[in-house]
């Protein structure tokens, strides 16, 4: 069976459990992909499968890749993962994988791309307190002292410092499934997951047996 | 956007009465005591209603024992077995917090005369 999925982040919004719980809840757009290639231990040394998903314009696509997808029909998509699979007998070329693989209450782990926040200073990027605003003070978000003097006399490896912050891959582990809605492709999960809204996401089973 | 609306929409609920600030309301609570759930029932004013899709949330305030109690309900709780209107108050405002302040014969409100 297919471990994983390619989806599209829809928004947040919360609901109740029938015992008047409030729940946050994701809502993310599952598939359907469609297998772009199928990769064996014989062929490649490991078992996978190529998902597509996302529209594409069919001018779009250049003359490599409109090869590749010739393979596997009509379709031509914007994105493609590979996740990893038992049986790579059982899938074809073209076959398409919905959210069935899903089951309610099941954990599952999201990757996704967090919102780029650009050059980012340290109190936005690491949570540092800063300064206070008043009383003569004129450090305010600055972060202080970087290190010692004479020794070591340097900076010590992985001080948090001022950099980019965001636009990275972040993946959420055990994020459970609340409901799924296969007619309409959706699942709703508890709690947040990285991205904006409309943002490419790849859902994947959460590893039976590692603790969380 | 449109599928959150309408996931939102289905969770809604449509069986409670409109009511509106300064109408007196029992609401009646399911509580779960271990295995046995009870109804409680909260009679009191409503001072102010949020609005919002899941959101919504409304105030009932009431004195009990000479100890101003406020209580604030999600509008659409599964918690909340009904809402029984009472009656209906005539305020000139969507919030009526003014009414903390008052006591006895002050904090009375006017029936509103429904057309």
């Amino acid at each position: 069976m297919c471990k994983g999925l390619l989806g599209k982040k829809l928004g947040m919004t919360n609901l109740f459990t029938p015992e008047g719980k409030c729940l946050p809840v994701t809502v993310l757009q599952v598939g359907p992909c469609v297998v772009t290639q199928v990769k064996t231990i014989a062929a490649d040394g490991y078992n996978a499968l190529q998902l597509g998903f996302g529209e594409k314009k069919k001018s779009r696509v250049n003359k490599p890749l409109r090869g590749h997808f010739k393979k596997s029909g009509e379709g031509v998509f914007a994105f493609m993962r590979e996740f990893s699979v038992d049986n790579p007998e059982g899938y074809q070329l073209g076959q398409e994988v919905t959210l069935d693989i899903f089951k309610v209450g099941e954990k599952i782990d999201i990757t996704g791309r967090t919102k780029g926040r650009g050059f980012a200073g340290v109190v936005k990027r690491h949570g540092f307190h800063g300064g206070p605003d008043t009383h003569g003070c004129k450090s305010h978000r600055v972060p202080g002292s970087i290190g010692c003097s004479a020794w070591p006399s340097r900076v010590l490896k992985g001080k948090k410092m001022p950099g980019q912050y965001g636009n990275q891959k972040k993946t959420i582990k055990n994020l459970e499934i609340v409901d799924i809605r296969p007619e309409e492709n959706l699942i709703l999960l508890k709690g947040a997951i990285p991205g904006s809204r409309s943002g490419l996401i790849e859902i994947k089973k959460t590893k039976v047996g590692k603790k969380a | 956007m449109e599928t959150i609306r309408r996931l939102e929409l289905e969770a809604l609920r449509m069986d409670l009465p409109d009511f509106s600030p300064g109408d007196t309301v029992k609401v009646h609570v399911k509580i779960k005591e271990g295995e046995k759930e009870r109804i409680q029932v909260f009679q009191g004013v409503v001072i102010s209603k949020r609005r919002g899709t899941t959101n919504a949330t409304f105030t009932v305030r009431k004195v009990s024992y000479g100890v101003g109690v406020e209580r604030i309900f999600p509008l659409h709780s599964p918690v909340i077995d009904k809402i029984e209107v009472i009656s209906r108050g005539r305020v000139r405002r969507a919030k009526i917090y003014y009414l903390r302040k008052l006591r006895g014969k002050a904090s009375r409100i006017k029936e509103r005369r429904i057309a």
